[in-house]
């Protein structure tokens, strides 16, 4: 029974773009992240320089995925609404209404799937700690960089951990905080691909062209 | 007090100069001490003058070494060196008036000679302390001569120019301080607060950051320039990972999975093995142990961290990378909690998948 539905454009150029930038920054930082932690290629020669390429992978990595924060972040001030930052807030009484909605169905208590032309209550909810996580990840990412990098700089990007925290509770929880991001990951794909059946709003698709297929109620 | 100013080593007799003529150096051998000094002190070679010239004017500074929570070990290191070294020269000539190890003074007679120093040479001499301090219950738990730790230290180290702590239970607490810590013992800074103290953290100290440090102090009259956690910045200033005789095979990829396999054989990194040497603070790489002969590392063992506050407590698993995540089983490693959470999220969808396949409800209703 198809619905009459508008082609709306949610997701501007710079989300898009900082979304497949990160998912390539975090693919690849998973990967080599593992390997730092726990080497389990060896290398059969001396000449070889694994792990330095390794590590260099990582920390560049790590470069793109903060500047793609940042973008994404001014883009939560500058962009439409569906970027912006209120949207990973529940600051109104509407929001909040969404997202117990939402969390009944993925419960099985509602047959009714979350509607908008943005993000859902909860998705939004979930990206704020999403990105408290990316910025710890950065945080302790840095600091355990100024270990070996001395300076004001460094001692300001996150140098300055390591006077409160143990190095190795830091090492510990950069390296748990990787198990909560791909448990994101895989709930985030999962939850997007079932709303894209249930809703057929075209949200799988939307992370590439833009557009969504919403009804007339949710465009209001 | 004040170290920042300029300071006199007072002394009963003589230079330490004067002291190894007597012991038999030559003159070569007291500038190649000079010149050994200023290489541990990561100073440039025109140092070596200025540091000869104040072993040869400045009078041997007076120095009590007090013991409390500890196995003696800093003391060991220094007595086990072999030939005239740098750790002969705090032993034999620096002006000690009391170690209790080492010293032949007994009872009233060897608490008396403490006293005297206080009482004789108050803002002149060099306190070391070895071993933690306990402050549980008053300081009850370590007492010397009817005195707690504590209050000696309050005396000792509070009368003197400066403090430095020897080894990581003086600094930091070290193995008395690991949880539970019994008996709350501290560091010297954190019992004895706004006194001097140059931390020489390690388990044991190097002898060589001693002398260092005390030449230090008699050539510029200040304590050398201090890290976060109080330690000279010339002996824990650089990383043990980046200065490693191994690090070329870390960077290579080569390294050490079980003791006594090829990788261990052919002295590769000890990484995967849990060196705690990307973790930790200290020189041992560039002076080693006993007179320079070797070094954890060196010898096949990955670095524990010691020199590291807390490093019993937060540098173990010394054999695992990572510490254990808080509040599950000793067992239970990061990795296999991380697996758990994403088990956990993975099998929360698959019932949710199958929970919607049975209610059937496959179509939007409204």
């Amino acid at each position: 029974m198809p619905k009459e539905r508008i082609r709306a454009y949610a997701w501007e150029i710079p989300v898009r773009l900082t979304h497949w930038i990160n998912f390539v920054c975090i693919v690849a930082l998973i990967v080599t992240g593992f390997y730092i932690g726990n080497p389990y290629a060896h290398a059969y020669s001396s000449s070889q320089y694994i792990m330095g390429w390794i590590r260099f992978v990582h920390f560049t990595a790590a470069y793109f995925f903060l500047m793609s924060l940042v973008i994404r972040i001014y883009w939560a001030f500058a962009g439409n609404r569906y970027a912006s930052w209120r949207v990973w807030l529940l600051l109104t009484k509407q929001q909040w209404q969404d997202f117990w909605g939402a969390l009944k169905f993925y419960l099985f208590l509602s047959k009714h799937p979350p509607c908008a032309v943005g993000h859902t209550a909860i998705a939004g909810f979930t990206y704020f700690f999403v990105f408290i996580l990316f910025g710890w990840q950065i945080l302790s990412g840095f600091a355990l960089h100024s270990l070996t990098h001395t300076g004001p700089l460094w001692f300001y990007l996150g140098g300055w951990l390591t006077g409160m925290m143990h190095m190795q509770t830091i090492r510990l929880y950069h390296h748990m905080a990787t198990y909560v991001i791909i448990s994101f990951a895989v709930a985030h794909v999962y939850i997007a691909w079932y709303l894209t059946l249930k809703e057929r709003n075209g949200l799988m698709g939307s992370i590439f062209d833009g557009y969504k297929f919403v009804t007339g109620k949710e465009w209001e | 007090m004040d170290c920042s100013g300029k300071h006199d080593v007072v002394s009963s007799e003589g230079t330490i100069y004067e002291s190894l003529l007597k012991k038999g150096f030559s003159r070569r051998d007291f500038l190649k001490l000079c010149t050994t000094l200023t290489a541990t002190l990561s100073l440039p070679a025109p140092f070596v003058s200025r540091i000869a010239e104040a072993l040869e004017t400045k009078k041997k500074p007076i120095l009590v070494w007090l013991e409390f929570q500890d196995c003696a070990g800093n003391s060991e290191a220094l007595l086990r060196a072999t030939k005239p070294t740098v750790g002969e020269i705090v032993l034999d000539t620096l002006s000690i008036e009391y170690h209790e190890t080492i010293m032949a003074a007994a009872g009233h007679q060897a608490e008396k000679s403490l006293a005297d120093v206080v009482a004789n040479h108050k803002g002149n001499y060099i306190a070391a302390v070895e071993g933690s301090i306990p402050m549980k219950d008053g300081g009850v738990h370590c007492c010397i001569g009817g005195r707690s730790a504590l209050e000696i230290a309050r005396e000792v180290c509070g009368n003197a120019m400066a403090t430095i702590a020897m080894g990581t239970c003086a600094c930091f607490g070290g193995i008395p301080a690991a949880a539970p810590n019994p008996t709350e013992a501290v560091g010297v800074s954190a019992a004895v607060p706004n006194i001097p103290v140059v931390n020489l953290s390690g388990c044991p100290v190097n002898a060589e950051n001693i002398t260092a440090t005390v030449v230090h102090l008699l050539t510029f009259g200040t304590l050398p320039a201090l890290d976060k956690f109080n330690r000279p910045l010339f002996a824990y200033g650089k990383r043990i990972h980046d200065n490693c005789e191994r690090r070329a095979h870390f960077d290579a990829g080569q390294y050490v999975r079980r003791w006594g396999d090829e990788g261990h054989r052919e002295g590769w990194c000890l990484y995967e093995m849990g060196c705690k040497g990307p973790e930790t603070f200290k020189n041992c790489p560039r002076i080693k142990y006993n007179d320079g002969t070797n070094w954890p590392v060196g010898s096949g063992h990955g670095c524990i961290g010691c020199a590291e506050p807390a490093f019993w407590d937060r540098m173990t698993p010394f054999y695992e990378r990572l510490p254990q995540p808080p509040g599950f089983g000793v067992e239970a490693t990061a990795d296999k909690v991380g697996l758990g959470v994403a088990a956990v999220t993975g099998a929360a969808i698959v019932a949710h998948g199958i929970g919607r396949m049975i209610s059937g409800k496959n179509t939007r209703e409204d």
